[in-house]
């Protein structure tokens, strides 16, 4: 897509929503160098949504959002949950079907747009809970890694079933005391980050969304290696406060107290030989072009 | 966007002619050709200009779903590949089909159960996805023998469902059914049902359009809902998700949207008129008997019909082709003169005569059955002996059914 696409017809500018006209003014699709920074002077893939105050998912969604590299030809599969909430208010092609099966969507999503644009990028996402991608769909988790389908999988890993109110999930620690889970949950975190690299991801990456510009660094990280090699794979920490008895305030907090080094969301990164030699290749260019920049300006 | 001109008498990678589908199929030669069900649904799909096919192996639609990959491996179709189940490959399907592909897969029997919850989203998303489902038992114990029972399942969808007679039939419904399925004012998935192994592991004359010949690209942007490929505004689809809300909006909007979806199915009814030159077939609808069938329980329909006259009795038959849309007013009509109406069927519920039973008036004339189920075979003289037996004819007892 280009932005001419979503350009307004003259005559019914002033009836479009308010929103509908930011985007087309301020969002930054289409910009090379996109970022968590551009959150706050430009407009936003994202509308006002339905999480609770102060959900992390709600900041995970909005650096995400900012992050990926290539917007105006992505599209999005979701799952049932929280994150169902938010999709509508997203302002880049996305799919609800069923519980569970977003693997499965994507899978066909991503070989029908290389049957239909042949030569052209068009990335898909997965952005799904973690009762989705480890209980439910586990299956389509994998076998979508397995055959190497070129798309991101991301995990908000809440360790629980929020939108159902907080019952227990494969995600969830040992021991925790949920519903289902009457006398606290018997076996371990399911290690979700080693199979996936086990069942043939390119790049794994384990951790919170408590610092925007590391969303923003593995988000492209995960997207360009999905396009160009092989199947991705993040899981993030977005607690529920609601269930785990936080305040609004305190959902920041509560990533960083899981994120330090000896904690389970302590940063752990898996990039496979081919992926390090595609983000060598990225930096450098990366490089060269704020380089040539540099130049330009200088001879201004 | 796709280029919106129109791509008919230019050629495919393959060689093939985009031909306008009513030419192909209405007025092109036909060359008759000696195949079995399963390699009739390959050569139909090789015209078909398929985008992407998705495959699992259940019998007894295994072979037709591995011949679809050799016309992959020839470049046929654009993307082909083995799912790791009935639910998976059915949401692949999606999948494909919300990025605007035409699609195309084939199940049967447990398979169909298994993937049952993606039939209602693919119509509630609007998805002309076509399925073949080579109906095969879902009973316990384990069954792989014939038995239609699952069509039953798929009636309350949202899907178009047809069954087909014959290879023949399979061959031009497969082609046919993509002009149904993609028109914007029903752009649903259609079930193409047949009755497995009568139908797929039989051999039979069937009458090709040339193989030079496919039909015109699908284009995803005459879809009614938006193709989701960002090639086209990526607007916020509702001020509020629904999912969560209990107010009388919230429910106003899906139960519109449900309804829209049984609209869309009616409103596929004239085009399916169209290109199936209607919804049922009939023969001697002014006799007092009428046998109302479909699927290959209307083969042996026409063979009881046979052997009746030969007796001096006369006997009509009504097909029925298409199950949603369902044909009331036409089996209404066909019926009208009937005194008894027989519903022979290939499952032990009889869901047939059932739908029968609540279109027609004086629903007493309706007698379900006989019915077979489990594999076993409908040899015409049930149907003869049934007719008989409620007729207060004296019939000859037929051995092994203790009777």
């Amino acid at each position: 897509m280009s932005k001419e696409r979503i350009q307004i017809s003259e005559a019914l500018y002033d009836i479009m929503p308010s929103d509908y006209q930011d985007l087309v003014k301020s969002a930054t699709y289409g910009k090379e160098d996109r970022g968590w920074k551009d959150i706050g002077n430009s407009k936003e893939l994202i509308e006002q949504h339905s999480l609770c105050a102060g959900c992390p998912e709600s900041m995970a969604f909005r650096y995400i959002l900012a992050s990926l590299p290539n917007p105006e030809d992505t599209v999005m599969v979701g799952s049932t949950g929280c994150t169902s909430l938010v999709f509508p208010m997203v302002a880049v092609h996305n799919i609800h079907s069923l519980f569970g099966n977003q693997n499965a969507i994507a899978s066909g999503l991503k070989r029908a747009l290389s049957v239909r644009f042949p030569g052209r990028t068009k990335d898909v996402v997965v952005l799904a809970g973690d009762g989705a991608t480890v209980d439910i769909g586990l299956d389509m988790t994998l076998q979508a890694w397995f055959r190497q389908e070129k798309f991101t999988t991301i995990c908000f890993d809440n360790e629980l079933y929020a939108n159902t109110g907080g019952q227990e999930s494969g995600l969830m620690q040992k021991g925790f005391v949920a519903k289902m889970a009457p006398v606290g949950k018997l076996f371990d975190k399911v290690r979700l980050p080693e199979i996936a690299r086990e069942s043939g991801c390119h790049y794994v990456v384990n951790c919170t969304v408590s610092k925007p510009s590391l969303v923003e660094k593995v988000i492209r990280n995960a997207v360009h290696i999905a396009r160009e090699i092989g199947p991705t794979y993040l899981q993030l920490y977005t607690p529920c406060i609601l269930e785990i008895g936080k305040n609004s305030m305190e959902g920041l907090q509560e990533m960083r107290d899981s994120e330090k080094p000896t904690e389970r969301f302590a940063y752990k990164e898996y990039v496979s030989e081919p992926a390090k030699q595609l983000l060598a290749e990225l930096a450098a260019k990366d490089k060269e072009r704020k380089a040539a920049a540099k130049q330009l300006a200088g001879q201004a | 966007m796709a280029d919106n001109k129109s791509l008919i008498g230019t050629k495919n990678k393959k060689g093939q002619t985009f031909t306008d589908t009513w030419t192909m199929m209405n007025d092109a030669p036909r060359t008759p050709s000696f195949y079995t069900g399963s390699e009739v649904i390959k050569e139909a799909l090789r015209r078909a200009s398929c985008d992407v096919m998705i495959a699992y192996p259940i019998t007894p639609q295994s072979e037709a779903a591995a011949l679809i990959g050799e016309l992959f491996a020839e470049g046929y179709i654009g993307d082909y590949f083995r799912g790791e189940s009935e639910f998976a490959v059915m949401s692949q399907c999606a999948g494909a089909a919300f990025g605007g592909a035409r699609v195309f897969t084939t199940t049967a029997g447990p398979g169909t159960m298994r993937a049952m919850e993606n039939f209602p989203m693919w119509s509630g998303a609007r998805l002309p996805i076509q399925m073949i489902v080579t109906c095969r038992g879902i009973n316990s114990p384990l069954s792989i023998q014939p038995d239609t029972l699952e069509i039953a399942y798929l009636l309350n969808t949202g899907m178009l469902v047809w069954h087909a007679e014959t290879a023949q039939d399979f061959f031009d419904w497969i082609l046919k059914g993509y002009m149904v399925s993609e028109e914007p004012d029903v752009h649903l998935p259609l079930a193409l049902c047949c009755d497995g192994f009568f139908v797929t592991h039989t051999k039979d004359v069937v009458n090709l359009t040339p193989a030079d010949m496919c039909l015109p690209p699908y284009d995803p942007y005459r879809s009614p809902v938006p193709c989701m490929d960002m090639e086209c505004p990526p607007v916020r689809m509702m001020r509020d998700p629904f999912v969560m809300k209990s107010n009388y909006i919230s429910y106003a909007t899906h139960a519109s949207w449900q309804q829209e979806i049984w609209a869309a199915v009616e409103r596929s009814r004239k085009h399916t008129i169209k290109w199936i030159n209607g919804l049922i077939d009939t023969e001697n609808i002014d006799a007092d008997i009428m046998i109302v069938a479909s699927g290959t329980a209307v083969s042996q329909g026409r063979e009881a019909i046979r052997l009746l006259e030969d007796e001096g009795i006369r006997c009509g038959l009504v097909k029925v082709k298409s199950l949603r849309p369902w044909p009331e007013e036409e089996i209404r009509e066909a019926t009208k003169n009937a005194k008894h109406i027989f519903v022979p069927e290939f499952n032990v519920t009889g869901w047939l005569a059932k739908e029968i039973k609540a279109t027609v008036p004086n629903h007493h004339r309706v007698h379900a059955g006989p019915r077979v189920c489990g594999g076993m075979t409908m040899p015409p003289e049930i149907i003869v002996q049934e007719i008989k037996t409620v007729l207060g004819m004296k019939t000859v007892s037929l051995a092994g059914r203790g009777s």
